[in-house]
């Protein structure tokens, strides 16, 4: 890219008393004997790219996981802040009724409907939003015609958004791997999110794919102005995307701020790193 | 021509009166077929031309256009008409210095750009054009924080355009355009060259609309007929159809969704009318060959069986015999069995007409596509004489030739066999080029650089037949003068060949090549038969794989005169990339060029040896670049039959 370009100010960085849209507080989830998440506290502006990170085993699909309601924390409260200004209680609903509020996930592992056509993955991301009975929807007619047609609009742009048209009608499971994580994307995208929250979208991608990702991960964020949580292995994609990062190591959350700051935190080069040695200090 | 109807722009208000609600264009977007009619195409262009004369166009300006086919792209360039100023398309996936080259060559003040990608280009050279003021683009997509003085959003210039009253607007801009005149410059055309840097043909709206006028008296198109515009617009051969012959003929174009769904979005539309250059045609014979391999049993019997039938009736048709009763009933069985469907999962269920153009399309693809019943027909022309001179005409189709001259066109051959041609729509010279213009254009005479003769073979007219560039035709050791682009086509009939360089004559003693593999086709072919590889490189050095290459350069040696036998090959470690100026932006071989940059290989056809090591660069996704030796294997073809002993 230009180098004039890229120094010019980008609208991304929020401005300090940024409105808060998630608030994470003294979260503790325990499997057993095990304490994957141990009092973790942290908090997400509106319009903030937002990433977790830390070592294998470190529980950040566990946080992400509590937070869209597949996990159940056994204290600690998720607060998140709508669009409409009401605040609810993320840990004590179900994950249907999280996605009813706004909040979109991808996984780590796909979870796509492998014999359905990429637009009927995609159109699933839209079923929150639907209000057709059975009875209705077998008619399809008028006001239930009306609704599939304007949810397919909204599916279209997604499409159009992340440049799949060329596989709108082929089946999920035929698709490049890089692929079926874009269309993963996708039916997240399609909900129409305040927060979204992505699960390694990066992981086991080409160079070339990863620049893909990237560059739709930013576009979401300043576009489309959705907040996104993500977690992610490669620290360069982290620290050229996110606004502020969380760094997570034995449940515990032990770092908390810009990419620079996180980069320099001591703590956080002794988590990657093992005992601290001279050379080794950045 | 009516005075009313003599350039393009008046062409579009005579639509525009005529059949308003007509649909002028169709592009598919978010899943949809959207319809423009050319009421609203007027409205658009009015708009835009207007807009481009607030921010300072005038007369004789160069507007120069660059990005993939949509509706705004021909609205760009009638805008441009209309203003009185002249339009240059440049290929899409021109590389940031040549866009700069030509933006700087044509002093071009104004430029619109498709999309981030086209505007990152442009933004990298700007600061080297000072000429240039402004930069319009159409998809904003990506482009937030890029606060440069230069940039202007597409409708933002519209809006800027069409100001406070709309009737003004319009009477002005209908002003503006009953003053432009048919011999004012409409376009500036790059030439391909395969020689050099390019140059740019100055052709007029007189140029464009004769040769319109004159292929559509020829080949008539109706006001319902669908066109689908893929290739890219700075080509002459789009423009002649996408522009001059649609304003001409008032039919429908549409434009794909994405380039990566072409072949989908041509299937949807079913057009009837195609006109493409070889590598198109070449590709979709290769795929119907690639599928039938991976066809079951049955099906793969029905088709050669209905192949076989389909060759043997376009044969009699071509030679202008009558077929035997029963030979014509298999011919129907076999068109409703097979070809039939074939062509609809070609997209090509409604074709009158298909083209190919632009280079040489080797005889074995042509018959093939008229035995599964496609009207295929060669157009020869350059860009200097608006795309078009000389073409076939239904039913007088001969392989080897390209037919014969259009209606008004001249066409003779030099002393040296030089094609000449001559007639209205023969350009009006180089831009700011005076001495390539006395060179090609000599008292009218269009100087085409391809030597060629007249064929008389019992037909009514005179066919021309192409042999290939001058420069490039070979004098063989026996005194035959012979094309290596024949060779290269026949070479390229094979699904798993993509590119073929020939070397012979002059300095060379016998005829070798250098080969490229198809990697999709071929990778295809290993995994079938297990054969494990994982690059290019690696594929294209396979044992089995040069063994396939080799046996179909032995079968089409059986075709060829002894002394123009390929004698030896080797295969490429890489593809042939006009990225690396190796091929023309309408990817065509620069054999001078192949030439020299493989010298070493070249000089290792021509020595003993059985190898010939190379040393690659191979530039990595984040910059690094690594050295890569690979031995590519020579072969060896014995000639087993005593030379010349055969004729061609």
């Amino acid at each position: 890219m230009n180098p004039s370009l890229s120094s010019a100010p980008s609208p991304a960085p929020p401005p300090e008393p940024a409105e808060t849209i998630l608030e994470v507080d003294g979260l503790v989830l325990r499997f057993g004997g095990v304490t994957a998440l141990d009092r973790v506290s942290l908090d997400v502006g509106r319009g903030e790219l937002f990433a977790i990170i830390g070592p294998n085993g470190a529980g950040k699909t566990s946080l992400l996981n509590s937070i869209s309601g597949l996990y159940s924390p056994q204290e600690g409260s998720v607060r998140f802040t709508g669009r409409d200004g009401r605040t609810v209680d993320l840990s004590r609903l179900a994950p249907h009724r999280i996605a009813q509020h706004g909040v979109a996930r991808s996984f780590q592992n796909i979870e796509l409907f492998r014999h359905m056509t990429v637009l009927e993955n995609i159109m699933l991301g839209r079923h929150v939003h639907m209000k057709g009975g059975v009875l209705s929807c077998a008619l399809y007619w008028g006001r239930q015609q009306r609704e599939e047609i304007r949810h397919r609009a909204r599916v279209e742009d997604v499409i159009d958004f992340l440049e799949i048209q060329k596989l709108r009608h082929q089946q999920v499971g035929t698709l490049a791997y890089g692929l079926q994580k874009r269309v993963e994307l996708a039916r997240a995208l399609a909900l129409d999110p305040d927060l979204l929250l992505l699960d390694e979208p990066m992981a086991g991608m080409t160079v070339e794919e990863k620049e893909d990702m990237a560059r739709f991960i930013l576009d979401i964020n300043e576009e489309r102005a959705v907040t996104t949580v993500l977690i992610e292995h490669d620290m360069s994609v982290v620290m050229d995307l996110s606004d502020r990062v969380a760094v997570l190591d034995f449940g515990k959350r032990i770092a908390l701020g810009t990419p620079e700051e996180v980069r320099a935190d001591p703590e956080v080069i002794h988590a990657y790193l093992g005992d601290a040695d001279p050379a080794t200090d950045s | 021509m009516k005075d009313s109807l003599d350039t393009l722009p008046k062409r579009l208000v005579h639509n525009a009166q005529q059949s308003p609600l007509r649909v002028a264009f169709r592009e598919k977007e978010y899943g949809i077929w959207q319809t423009q009619t050319w009421r609203r195409l007027l409205r658009r262009v009015a708009a835009f031309s207007r807009g481009l004369e607030r921010l300072g166009l005038a007369r004789g300006d160069r507007v120069a256009i660059l990005g993939d086919n949509r509706p705004e792209w021909i609205v760009a360039e009638l805008a441009a008409q209309s203003a009185g100023a002249i339009s240059m398309g440049m290929y899409q996936d021109s590389a940031a210095e040549e866009v700069r080259f030509l933006l700087d060559f044509a002093g071009a003040r104004f430029v619109v750009a498709e999309d981030q990608e086209q505007v990152d280009k442009l933004l990298e050279v700007s600061d080297r054009l000072p000429q240039l003021e402004r930069i319009v683009y159409d998809d904003p997509r990506g482009l937030r924080g890029y606060p440069h003085q230069k940039l202007i959003h597409f409708a933002e210039l519209e809006a800027i355009g069409e100001g406070e009253d709309a009737e003004t607007n319009r009477s002005v801009l209908l002003e503006r355009i009953a003053a432009t005149r048919a011999d004012d410059v409409a376009i500036l055309s790059t030439t391909s060259g395969t020689t050099g840097k390019p140059k740019l043909a100055m052709l007029t709206h007189r140029n464009l609309l004769s040769m319109a006028e004159h292929l559509l008296s020829v080949d008539p198109m109706e006001q319902d007929d669908e066109f689908v515009s893929f290739l890219p617009l700075a080509w002459i051969g789009e423009q002649m159809i996408t522009v001059a012959c649609a304003l001409t003929a008032g039919f429908t174009v549409n434009f794909p969704e994405e380039p990566e769904t072409v072949q989908e979005n041509i299937r949807e539309i079913g057009p009837h009318t195609m006109f493409s250059p070889p590598r198109i045609w070449e590709n979709l014979l290769s795929e119907v060959q690639v599928k039938m391999e991976d066809a079951a049993f049955l099906k793969r019997r029905l088709y050669e069986w209905a192949l076989a039938v389909g060759y043997r009736r376009a044969d009699a048709l071509r030679e202008r015999r009558a077929l035997a009763a029963g030979e014509r009933l298999r011919a129907s069985l076999a068109e409703w069995l097979c070809f039939y469907w074939l062509r609809d999962q070609l997209g090509l269920r409604r074709i009158r007409r298909a083209y190919t153009g632009g280079a040489a399309l080797g005889p074995d693809v042509f018959r093939f596509f008229h035995a599964i019943g496609v009207n295929l027909k060669q157009i020869y022309g350059q860009t200097e004489v608006s795309g078009i001179s000389v073409m076939h005409r239904d039913d007088d189709i001969a392989y080897h030739t390209v037919g014969t001259p259009l209606p008004a066109t001249e066409v003779r051959i030099a002393e040296d066999g030089e094609i000449l041609t001559r007639g209205e729509s023969v350009f009006v010279g180089y831009y700011q080029n005076p001495e390539a213009t006395t060179e090609t254009l000599v008292d009218g005479w269009l100087h085409s650089g391809d030597a060629g003769y007249l064929d008389d073979d019992a037909r009514e007219q005179q066919h021309l037949v192409v042999i290939d560039r001058v420069k490039d035709v070979m004098t063989l050791p026996d005194g035959t003068r012979f094309s290596p682009q024949f060779i290269e086509n026949k070479l390229k009939f094979s699904p798993h060949v993509k590119e073929a360089v020939v070397f012979g004559g002059g300095e060379y003693p016998m005829i070798t090549a250098m080969i490229t593999i198809d990697f999709a086709n071929t990778g295809k072919w290993a995994e079938r038969r297990q054969i494990p590889y994982t690059t290019f490189t690696d594929l294209s050095q396979k044992q089995e794989v040069r063994e396939l290459v080799r046996e179909h350069v032995v079968r089409t040696n059986e075709d060829l005169p002894a002394a123009a036998r390929i004698r030896r090959f080797l295969l490429l470690h890489k593809e042939l990339d006009a990225d690396d100026d190796e091929l023309t932006r309408t990817r065509k071989v620069r054999r001078r060029f192949v030439a020299e940059r493989y010298r070493e290989m070249v000089a290792a056809l021509y020595g003993a040896a059985s190898e010939v090591s190379v040393e690659s660069e191979i530039a990595y996704q984040d910059g690094r670049t690594a050295k890569v030796r690979t031995a590519l294997a020579i072969e060896t073809l014995e000639s087993e039959t005593p030379a010349g002993e055969e004729n061609p």
